[in-house]
């Protein structure tokens, strides 16, 4: 429904957005993460036709952008980043106008509007004037708004930006839930977004995609991404490390005494476990596995800590924080590991 | 939709707005105010004894406008800009002529409106004595037609900029040399200045609204006059879909 090819800007001779292309189908929520300034909400400025790219093309549902503005801008609900509403209208009013405007009239209107301010809580404000509003309830009416006549395609940039943790929760639900049915971009920065919501993330960085993918595969470039943790009582941490670091898909072991074990530790019944339990803590180890994505290190764990004991093991599924972190700030991350 | 009933959306929203603010009650009392005071005070209406309201009433139309219509105009654009809701307008499937040609004309009913509300000063001549109406009609149209013109030039520096009062300013010294080009001391001085070059005094004169405004107040209504605030208004917005089209590309 969205195809995007080689799209550009430049502002003077900056690259706000350097040669991205992506498409986005019907049934697709795609997540849009990146730092700040990376070019996001500059591209969705040029999907929704507000900024006429530098070069490259946008095409929705079979309209290119540039040529055809009006069939193509009729598919489309936007929510623009800062949730602009007319300061001097009653969210009525306001949604009134954005229906109208959408060519919708009489009881398609009126019905219209009552479906939005259901879906966006707007009841307790809806004869209050948009600049007495909280940020919150102005957001949403701005996002019920992009949502008023039904499109088939959704441009939220930061939709939950400003709501609080309740909110934000049903607003996630509402995308992944009308993500069924329409072709859905959103930005965001918050990353447990993309597990909420979407069904594939693209990451910007300087104005370039360098990942795209669903949150799984983005999850799997993490180095945590199957790494197995566990903790062990009654055995010496070097002694742990040096037995897990001889497994064969193991890349690394780091070691962790837990200091807030040592009273339980003391506190036991001293006949069980003897000297060991009392004079060694427990250890949390946490083994990395040489690639991601297979069981074998997990069951090479198991296997090597036959006859521990141990009160905790699990499989890393992998973070995304990290993945971004490593995919877009490679001269800090660089710089860290020398 | 049709181009029409998207300007008429446009406009019926921004109408809304001019009197869901105080801006459109505190421009028409000021405006009144301000016409009964010149009429009766300074233009010396009783003193004239004349059934006409040309030398009393409309000849201030001008110099009102000057600063009163700027004042309604300059949030048209710069408004948008500010708030952002210009992101919003320009994504909706209308095409960017429509909102300007639906904000000016929003703008202009409601100057319209403000401007027939000093029928009580047509009521008092006829009370009076028994004045021409077709004239008085013909300047109406014309002061209608001349805040139009400065209306449009507003509308160019409200997108101009994203500070109403920038642009309050920019269109009020703009107004004003529309104003002065033909204003008498003016033309005197040009006159002086270019020695016996009347074709570029007449050049300068004939961009000047009171030149223009002059027919409408004798009760002409020369095509000559109606063209000129028509093609002002037409060249103005036109200029402003240019600048926005521009803020758009760099």
């Amino acid at each position: 429904m969205i195809k995007v090819e080689n799209l550009t800007k430049l502002f003077g001779a900056k690259r706000a957005v350097d040669g991205i292309s992506f498409t986005v189908e019907r049934g697709e929520v795609l997540g849009f993460l990146g730092p700040n300034g990376a070019g996001k909400s500059t591209t969705m400025r040029m999907l929704t036709g507000f900024l006429p790219p530098t070069s490259g093309t946008v095409t929705v549902g079979g309209y290119d952008m540039s040529e055809q503005p009006i069939p193509a801008k009729k598919l489309l609900g936007y929510l623009p980043e800062s949730a602009p509403a007319y300061t001097d209208m009653t969210v009525h009013g306001f949604l009134s106008f954005a229906a109208e405007i959408r060519g919708l009239r009489g009881d398609a209107k009126k019905s219209a509007i009552n479906r939005v301010v259901d879906l966006c809580f707007l009841d307790s404000v809806l004869h209050q004037n948009v600049d007495t509003l909280s940020k919150g309830y102005r957001h949403r009416t701005c996002f019920a708004q992009s949502i008023i006549h039904d499109p088939d395609i959704l441009v939220l940039d930061e939709p939950t930006d400003g709501l609080d943790p309740n909110q934000k929760h049903e607003i996630r639900q509402l995308i992944r839930k009308m993500g069924e049915k329409k072709a859905i971009i959103f930005s965001t920065h918050i990353l447990e977004e993309v597990d909420a919501a979407c069904t594939r993330a693209i990451i910007i960085d300087r104005g370039v995609i360098v990942a795209n993918g669903t949150p799984g595969e983005l999850r799997r470039k993490s180095e945590w991404a199957g790494a197995v943790t566990l903790r062990v009582h009654g055995i010496a941490a070097n002694e742990v490390q040096a037995k897990l670091n001889q497994l064969r898909s193991a890349k690394k072991v780091v070691v962790e005494v837990a200091r807030a074990s040592l009273p339980s530790v003391s506190n036991s019944a001293p006949e069980t476990n003897g000297r060991d339990a009392r004079s060694t803590p427990a250890v949390t180890v946490t083994v990395f596995p040489r690639s991601a994505g297979d069981g074998d290190l997990t069951r090479e764990v198991i296997a090597a800590t036959n006859g521990w004991q141990i009160s905790e093991l699990r499989t890393e599924e992998g973070r995304l924080d990290e993945v971004f972190y490593n995919i877009t700030m490679p001269d800090t991350a660089a710089k860290e590991a020398k | 939709m049709n181009p029409l009933g998207n300007i008429k959306t446009i406009a019926k929203r921004e109408l809304v707005a001019y009197f869901t603010s105080p801006v459109a009650y505190v421009f028409i009392v000021i405006f009144l105010l301000l016409n009964g005071f010149f009429t009766f005070m300074v233009g010396g209406f009783f003193e004239r004894g004349q059934a006409s309201l040309a030398s009393s009433f409309f000849v201030w139309h001008p110099w009102f406008y000057l600063f009163l219509v700027p004042a309604v105009g300059m949030r048209l654009w710069s408004e948008e800009r500010r708030v952002g809701t210009l992101e919003l307008l320009l994504t909706m499937p209308i095409a960017p002529w429509e909102a300007i040609v639906g904000k000016f004309i929003a703008s202009w009913l409601f100057l319209g409106v403000a401007l027939f509300l000093t029928f009580p000063v047509v009521l008092t001549v006829n009370h009076l004595g028994s004045p021409d109406n077709g004239v008085i009609f013909a300047a109406y149209v014309g002061s209608w037609l001349m805040a139009g013109a400065y209306l449009a030039v507003s509308c160019i520096t409200s997108a101009i900029t994203r500070s109403q009062v920038v642009s309050f300013i920019i269109s009020v010294v703009a107004c004003l040399f529309m104003i002065l080009a033909g204003f008498p001391p003016v033309i005197n001085l040009l006159q002086g200045l270019t020695n016996n070059w009347h074709w570029l005094v007449d050049t300068i004169t004939s961009f000047s609204v009171i030149t223009h405004f002059e027919g409408f107040q004798k009760g002409v209504l020369d095509s000559r006059d109606i063209i000129f605030f028509l093609s002002v208004i037409g060249f103005s917005l036109f200029t402003t879909s240019v600048i926005l089209r521009t803020h758009r590309t760099t």
